[in-house]
């Protein structure tokens, strides 16, 4: 991966986290027990790791890495900060800083491996939170009193006591319900569970543990809390103390019966009186277990609030945020189905709110002010409602175009060009159905650019233009359209060569080809079986192509357009709607007929006198404001008699698909209107100008005409 | 509502391909003009009432346009224009005979009476030659019932014909 492009951005966050991390260190140099401060430590030295691992800096992502460990731990509450681990990491910023000066110098980090502050940093780690790479373990002056000789030993390759739950702090409250459980024969657990590091869902494997162990006894207190286990606020391990009376063995089976668990460590637990723990008070032991249950939690809970939220106006540095709940995006997966179902009942609300209005309209204007007033609550409810059903079907077309950039690798590999895409607009959202539609003629589309339109790396050179090519893919939403482009800095299409295969392949004479427009000659492209490709490759050529191209995305209601210049490149343009279910409409008369024609294609309604109407070329034109328009008698291309008046203006809607327009005659306008689109069904096949049909208030059936077959 | 109907269609069908009683058939009778046509019970799913048609323009003729059957629209042919017989004579009697050949795909088709069931065995039905008339082809058969003769609708011959159109 070519990171050269991200360089600036890590050097510059890169300095912020150092920065950071020297105010914060220095902060906990002054307050070592500020659960805030460590947090955000921790957070930076995350963070560091992800970038430099990015980025390919691998000791600098080494060095990171062992500080977030120690970090993780003193975050833990495994150990406390001490002066000595301050100066260590001090050190760890300096080394840091110092690869951060190679990297801006020379783009590389240097060979210093800094050796020696990883081992010291894994020192810490072993020893828990002795500096001092001492042989001899002295054991923490506080509650690591309790761990026995054998536990001590019984460190894994990471260096930290794989029986954690030694290092769960216990108050009175927890003590005791120790007591009271031994007093009545029951036993106390220290348990450790560690969950497989492929996990996915370790919050869940942790909840189902819970469970399995709340059917066999009693959890008195985890470490981690409960809540941030739930949050999926731990690493690999959580550590819980556990009243029971079953055996080991069975407690131990209970926890290896929930899946990727990858081992469970529990012995019998045993209070020896740590010093700072006072002795249990006689007048608590009549509390019920019961009850106490849902307080387990709250104390192991407030040392860690507590501190958080007095530390917040002592912490200093911008970037420092409190310790709250993470922000994420829940999230529910629904099967589409159920969405398709959802958006059909929406369409038949509206088709139900449609007849109300109707209906209202009919009874008179009077005395129903009231009814007005709800019809229009109404109305504005079912249109947000339909937005939003509209919105829940929308996906990112990131998931079809996210296999583009390893496309157009392979083939500039297997045609031997240099190419690189560019895409911009992966988040641009676009209905369900049509996503899915849409990746296969935006591969033919990328294909036809590699292919076709950049020319061999040579013949670039020759021309001055970079050597390598450029793809572009450009996606963005305009008004109720999703525009995607294709566009290349190729060679563009040779409206000659073109010109010419047609009139070889019979499609085009001579005297037509001379006549023709840029426009018109590149349709011929669209054509079936019509390929300008001179060899023909298995990327493309074939002939199967554009004119699939073409009809996929008239089939989703979208055009094609193509912005071609010769020797610079040429664009494909697709524009889509942005959904196929429901569009707002004009609805119009001709005749004694009503048809909608979608609000997206309209640009203005003009009232023309019969008189403005112009003959050129045997065609009725208009002329509006300086443009030249033809104009479309809608009841003659529908076959239907006019009834509007001959010798009164006409009514014209005027209508555009890319940069041609026309002008729609009708009789009449009824106004503008929500409409579902129903599909017609395969046992009629309607003309090209009818695009669906939809169903009035009335509960008659209305065709939509499609402007874009009309012009 | 409509997987209900759908259900009931299958479950119809499945019934009505087993051979419970060997070798008969239900048709319902429908009237045009003189003529008497079965259609084959299996394929209707519904008949409803004659109600406005919005045109379609520019298809073809015996095509009569668009219904709205319960929020779907469905695409309706007159049988009468379809067998050539003069144009339909809209009265009360008229009906629209659903046809449901696969699931989701509903035609209607326009005509001027519904009059019964009737149930066929094989003894009571003539094939009959495709060569004389062209119309012929739509026929499976002709079927004997009460001494009147009903001239038994393919349906799939039939709407393949509109399919291709």
């Amino acid at each position: 991966m070519d990171t050269s492009q991200y360089l600036e951005i890590f050097l510059d966050e890169t300095k912020e986290h150092l920065q950071n991390l020297n105010t914060q260190i220095m902060d906990l140099e002054q307050n070592p027990e500020n659960m805030d401060t460590i947090n955000e430590i921790f957070r930076a030295a995350h963070s560091l790791k992800g970038m430099a691992g990015t980025m390919g800096y691998k000791r600098m992502q080494n060095l990171t890495h062992d500080m977030e460990n120690v970090f993780s731990e003193v975050r833990n509450g495994t150990f406390k900060v001490q002066p000595d681990m301050i100066d260590v990491l001090f050190r760890c910023l300096d080394a840091l800083e110092e690869y951060l000066a190679n990297i801006q110098q020379t783009t590389e980090e240097g060979t210093n491996d800094n050796e020696e502050l990883i081992k010291i940093l894994n020192d810490i780690l072993k020893n828990n939170g002795e500096v001092k790479p001492s042989s001899d373990m002295s054991a923490p002056a506080d509650n690591k009193a309790e761990q026995s000789a054998a536990d001590t030993a019984a460190g894994d390759a990471s260096g930290a006591n794989r029986e954690k739950w030694h290092d769960i702090k216990i108050g009175d409250t927890e003590k005791m319900l120790i007591e009271k459980a031994n007093s009545e024969g029951l036993k106390v657990y220290g348990v450790s569970v560690y969950v497989e590091e492929a996990c996915v869902l370790k919050a869940a494997r942790a909840f189902l543990v819970f469970k399995a162990l709340e059917k066999l006894g009693e959890i008195i207190v985890s470490s981690p809390t409960a809540q941030d286990i739930e949050d999926e606020k731990f690493e690999l391990s959580f550590s819980l103390i556990f009243i029971s009376g079953n055996t080991r063995d069975e407690v131990i089976a209970a926890i290896k019966s929930v899946s990727e668990i990858e081992e469970a460590l529990c012995e019998e637990y045993k209070v020896e009186a740590p010093a700072q723990a006072a002795a249990p008070e006689p007048e608590k032991q009549d509390v019920k277990s019961a009850e106490t249950k849902p307080a387990a939690a709250a104390p192991a809970a407030a040392p860690k609030a507590a501190p958080a939220a007095s530390a917040k106006p002592a912490a200093s540095g911008g970037a420092n945020k409190p310790a709250a709940k993470p922000v994420v995006n829940r999230t529910v997966r629904v099967d589409i189905e159920k969405l398709d179902n959802l958006m059909n009942l929406v369409s038949e609300l509206i088709i139900a709110k449609n007849s109300l209005v109707a209906a209202t309209a009919a009874e008179g204007k009077d005395n129903n002010s009231a009814v007005n007033e709800q019809i229009e609550y109404l109305e504005s409810v079912t249109t947000n409602l339909h937005e939003s059903v509209m919105k829940v079907r929308m996906v990112p077309i990131e998931s079809v175009v996210a296999k583009f950039p390893r496309m157009i690798r392979d083939l500039s590999k297997k045609l031997d060009k240099k190419m690189e895409l560019y895409m911009t607009g992966e988040d641009t959202e676009l209905d369900r159905t049509v996503v899915d539609e849409i990746g296969d003629p935006l591969m033919h589309m990328l294909r036809n650019s590699a292919d076709h339109g950049l020319e061999p790396n040579d013949v670039r050179v020759a021309n001055g233009k970079p050597e390598v090519g450029s793809i572009f893919l450009d996606a963005y939403q305009d008004g109720n359209n999703v525009v995607i482009s294709v566009r290349d800095d190729g060679g563009g299409v040779n409206i000659e060569a073109v010109k010419n295969k047609a009139i070889e392949r019979g499609t085009i004479t001579p005297e037509q080809a001379e006549n023709m427009t840029e426009k018109e000659v590149i349709d011929l492209l669209f054509l079936p079986s019509f390929s300008t490709a001179k060899k023909v490759s298995d990327v493309s050529g074939r002939g199967v192509g554009l004119d699939v191209v073409k009809s996929k995305i008239e089939s989703l209601s979208g055009e094609v357009e193509v912005k071609n210049k010769f020797g610079e490149g040429s664009s494909w343009i697709i524009r889509l709607p942005l959904t196929l279910a429901i569009i707002q409409a004009l609805m119009v008369v001709v005749g004694d007929e009503k048809y909608a024609i979608a609000l997206g294609s309209i640009q203005t309604i003009e009232d023309v006198s019969p008189s403005d109407i112009k003959l050129v070329q045997a065609k009725e034109v208009i002329h509006i404001r300086g443009t030249v328009i033809p104009i479309i008698r809608l009841n003659k291309v529908l076959d239907i008699e006019s009834t509007a008046d001959e010798s009164k203006n006409l009514t014209v809607i005027i209508v555009k698909k890319g940069d041609k327009q026309a002008g729609l005659v009708v009789d009449e306008l009824i106004g503008q209107q929500e409409v579902v689109i129903k599909s017609m069904g395969k046992y009629i096949k309607v003309p090209k100008i009818i695009s669906g049909a939809t169903i009035l208030g009335n509960g008659d059936v209305a065709l939509i005409l499609d402007a874009n077959a009309l012009i | 509502m409509d997987e209900v109907k759908v259900m009931d269609e299958q479950k119809r069908n499945e019934s009505l391909n087993r051979p419970v009683e060997r070798d008969t058939t239900q048709y319902i009778v429908t009237q045009l003009g003189n003529e008497q046509y079965g259609i084959d019970i299996k394929y209707i799913s519904n008949i409803v009432r004659m109600q406005k048609i919005t045109r379609v323009p520019k298809v073809y003729g015996y095509i009569k346009g668009v219904i709205n059957l319960r929020g779907e629209v469905i695409p309706t042919i007159s049988l009468r224009l379809k067998m050539g017989l003069p144009e339909d004579e809209i009265t009360k009697k008229t009906r629209i005979i659903i046809l449901k050949l696969e699931q989701h795909e509903s035609i209607g088709v326009l005509v001027d009476e519904v009059k019964e069931v009737v149930t066929l065995d094989d003894e009571h039905v003539e094939r009959v030659s495709y060569d004389k008339d062209d119309k012929a082809k739509f026929l499976s058969g002709v079927g004997k019932y009460d001494g009147k003769l009903i001239s038994l609708l393919d349906i799939t011959a039939v709407l393949s014909d509109v399919v291709d159109a």
